[in-house]
């Protein structure tokens, strides 16, 4: 399917800008990514961390100001600096993203039915009425009950949870390649959000889709993701397979994340001190170094690079340093 | 159940909250009720957080309104300190509203734009003619929820989401409370600065003598901060029982769902752990299923579940439940358990 190593997304030295009148806001500062066909790929962070900003910009769906620069291929499709043409072939039928609220994402005065083939027969040559069959059993394959009878009604019909499969259906109608959520599940209750990780998950598997996972829960992530990268100030500060990254995380913001959530047998928190930075004037070297509990004056020095160190790529200059320290206590 | 003191700080009895909505059906105005709240029952003893978790639309945020008589509850009683709330004037009520506080979930829209932070903290103190320096017990609050006494002067949009919450809490103290509801506290906030204000509701109740209703849909930040937790479901309590006992020793398939639908930050346990997913979406309050509510979504329901309402009480398992056939689970939640033949009872 792929010409390059099995990826069906591939980002290069990804970035993005915001030009403000008070300066530029470095959104995304050379982001990595590779997600494989059948994979899903967790990506975390706080709010600002560039999370979405990174796959908003790939989709094409920031405001023309944004400058976005390095290389993003779907498929081998370059779409950084690509015409529209190229752009629109791409965007639907390769990719497809759904968001947290699936609401304003629907338009309330069609059907759910005619929606959906409006996103299949956008990229796919065929009959209104083949069209209308496929959108019923895509509704079917998202797990709507009498998907039928549900294909003729409009959104305020649906519950939250239902409209999120209609989604899904949506992004899926043209098979893509590469599928990226993006905080599906927030707007949901535990109860639902867990039926909708259920229909990621058997997408996946059945269909081959890659899926990129944009979430701040970690619990989601150690349900269903295979590999993590960890986003902090639009850089990636750790990335790895998900049974290391929660057993031994290298990263100092890792650590933390993981360290401040409720936990059977945890007496008490320990928050990350401090907020995260203002994107337009990062700090030097290490974002994080504000922050940390381990900066040494040369984490200041240049931007660290992400490094191979074990089972998992880190951005921290004293990993194995604190890695050792944390394994002799 | 632990009972701490002999009266609690709160009790709550048979608490109904109904809200009247006219629906449109054709040309027709039907006027119909909205069940949020019950016929519940509860009480928190001094010192004591209670958590309050269910899904969006279970009645929980209206239950803890009822509690401080922001809504009026159309039944049922209220008592705090043994005094009853229920029925009490305005008049009546304001020099006990000192006593009893409110945090919101929104810490940007709780606080007004154009007050500077120790005007906003300052504002119950007026209401209260508090006598006193005012700016001195502004600044001793801000320290007190861990934000400097100089941001005093400083308007909300200077402040983090964190930093807000912390002004919130600190608004909530200055009237020297006894009783807090948290209205889903954290919930707005990133988990790293989460941790922070969960570490600071925990400092602050032993400091200050307080008692909490914890309300939260986020059932492992409940388990950390809760001695006893209440599980809410369309409007009525499932089950009630001590955090730990009722985390791992869940009798109601409501409860059991509910925990085992909380993906664990954790691969090792999620990978290996079998889960209960509930099919489809909590029913309308308008309507809600006779017999016991869970009925529709519950995967062991039996005809008598349809006619007859289980009562909650303890059915031996050394907390109430209300379900006509409760069983815990074999190992906690990673055991494989044979829902569809529901042969229990």
């Amino acid at each position: 399917m792929t010409a390059n190593g099995g990826s069906v997304l591939e980002l290069r030295d990804f970035r993005v800008t915001f030009p403000t009148h008070f300066g530029d806001v470095m959104a995304v500062r050379g982001v990595d990514v590779d997600v494989a066909e059948g994979e899903l790929l967790g990506v975390v962070g706080e709010s600002g961390s560039g999370k979405s900003v990174t796959f908003l910009g790939l989709m094409g769906l920031l405001p023309r100001s944004a400058r976005i620069e390095g290389s993003a291929r779907i498929g081998g499709f370059e779409l950084v600096g690509a015409p529209k043409k190229v752009i629109n072939r791409v965007r639907g039928k390769r990719v497809a993203m759904i968001f947290q609220d699936p609401l304003s994402a629907l338009n309330p005065v069609h059907r759910i039915g005619d929606q959906i083939v409006e996103m299949i027969l956008s990229h796919q040559q065929m009959g209104k009425k083949a069209a209308w069959e496929k959108s019923v059993e895509l509704l079917d394959i998202v797990g709507i009950p009498q998907p039928r009878e549900r294909a003729s009604q409009y959104p305020h019909e649906f519950s939250g949870g239902m409209r999120q499969r209609v989604m899904i259906a949506m992004a899926i109608a043209n098979d893509p390649e590469v599928l990226i959520a993006d905080e599906p599940t927030t707007a949901l209750d535990v109860t639902v959000q867990a039926q909708i990780l259920d229909v990621l998950q058997r997408i996946r598997q059945e269909m081959r889709t890659a899926v990129v996972l944009i979430t701040h829960d970690l619990g989601v992530i150690a349900r269903i993701a295979d590999r993590v990268q960890v986003m902090y100030a639009g850089r990636v500060a750790e990335r790895g397979d998900i049974g290391p990254i929660f057993a031994h995380p290298t990263h100092p913001y890792t650590q933390g994340l993981l360290n401040s959530i409720p936990a059977l047998g945890r007496e008490r928190l320990t928050p990350i001190p401090g907020a995260p930075p203002n994107m337009l004037q990062p700090p030097s070297g290490c974002a994080f170094r504000v922050r940390c509990p381990h900066a040494i004056d040369a984490c200041a020095g240049d931007l660290p690079e992400l490094r191979q160190l074990g089972d998992l790529a880190t951005a921290c200059i004293r990993a194995e340093e604190l890695t050792a320290l944390r394994s002799v206590s | 159940m632990t009972d701490a003191a002999a009266t609690p700080v709160i009790e709550v009895q048979e608490l109904v909250k109904v809200f009247p909505v006219r629906r449109a059906k054709g040309i027709r105005v039907t006027k119909r009720l909205v069940q949020a709240v019950s016929d519940v029952s509860f009480s928190i003893g001094s010192k004591e957080t209670l958590g309050l978790v269910g899904e969006s639309g279970s009645g929980k945020s209206t239950l803890g309104r009822c509690v401080l008589q922001l809504i009026e509850p159309s039944a049922g009683s209220v008592k705090y300190k043994g005094t009853e709330l229920v029925g009490m004037s305005r008049e009546q009520l304001r020099p006990l509203r000192r006593e009893l506080q409110i945090v919101f979930q929104d810490p940007f829209a709780s606080l007004d734009p154009r007050l500077t932070v120790g005007d906003a903290i300052a504002e119950p103190l007026k209401i209260h003619k508090v006598d006193g320096d005012h700016l001195a017990r502004v600044r001793s609050l801000l320290d007190l929820v861990g934000l400097s006494p100089d941001h005093a002067s400083r308007y909300p949009h200077e402040f983090s989401g964190g930093q807000r919450q912390r002004i919130g809490v600190a608004r909530a103290l200055a009237l020297d409370p006894t009783f807090i509801v948290l209205d889903e506290p954290v919930s707005a906030l990133d988990v790293s600065i989460q941790a922070g204000v969960i570490n600071l509701l925990q400092d602050l109740q032993v400091e200050l003598d307080l008692s909490y209703l914890f309300i939260a849909h986020d059932l492992s930040v409940v388990r950390h901060i809760s001695e006893r937790v209440a599980v809410m479901y369309l409007g009525k309590l499932v089950e009630v029982g001590p955090a730990e006992e009722l985390y791992t020793g869940a009798a109601h398939p409501y409860t059991q769902a509910l925990l085992s639908a909380i993906p664990e930050p954790d691969p090792v346990v999620e990978r290996e752990r079998e889960s209960l997913t509930l099919i489809g979406d909590i029913p309308s309050p308008i309507d809600p299923p006779s017999g016991c509510r869970f009925r529709t979504r519950c995967p062991k329901a039996q005809p008598r579940c349809a006619t007859e309402e289980p009562e909650l009480i303890d059915r031996g398992f050394g907390h109430p439940v209300a379900c006509h056939y409760p069983e815990r689970l074999p190992d906690s939640i990673s055991a494989a358990v044979d829902f569809q033949s529901g042969s229990v009872g």
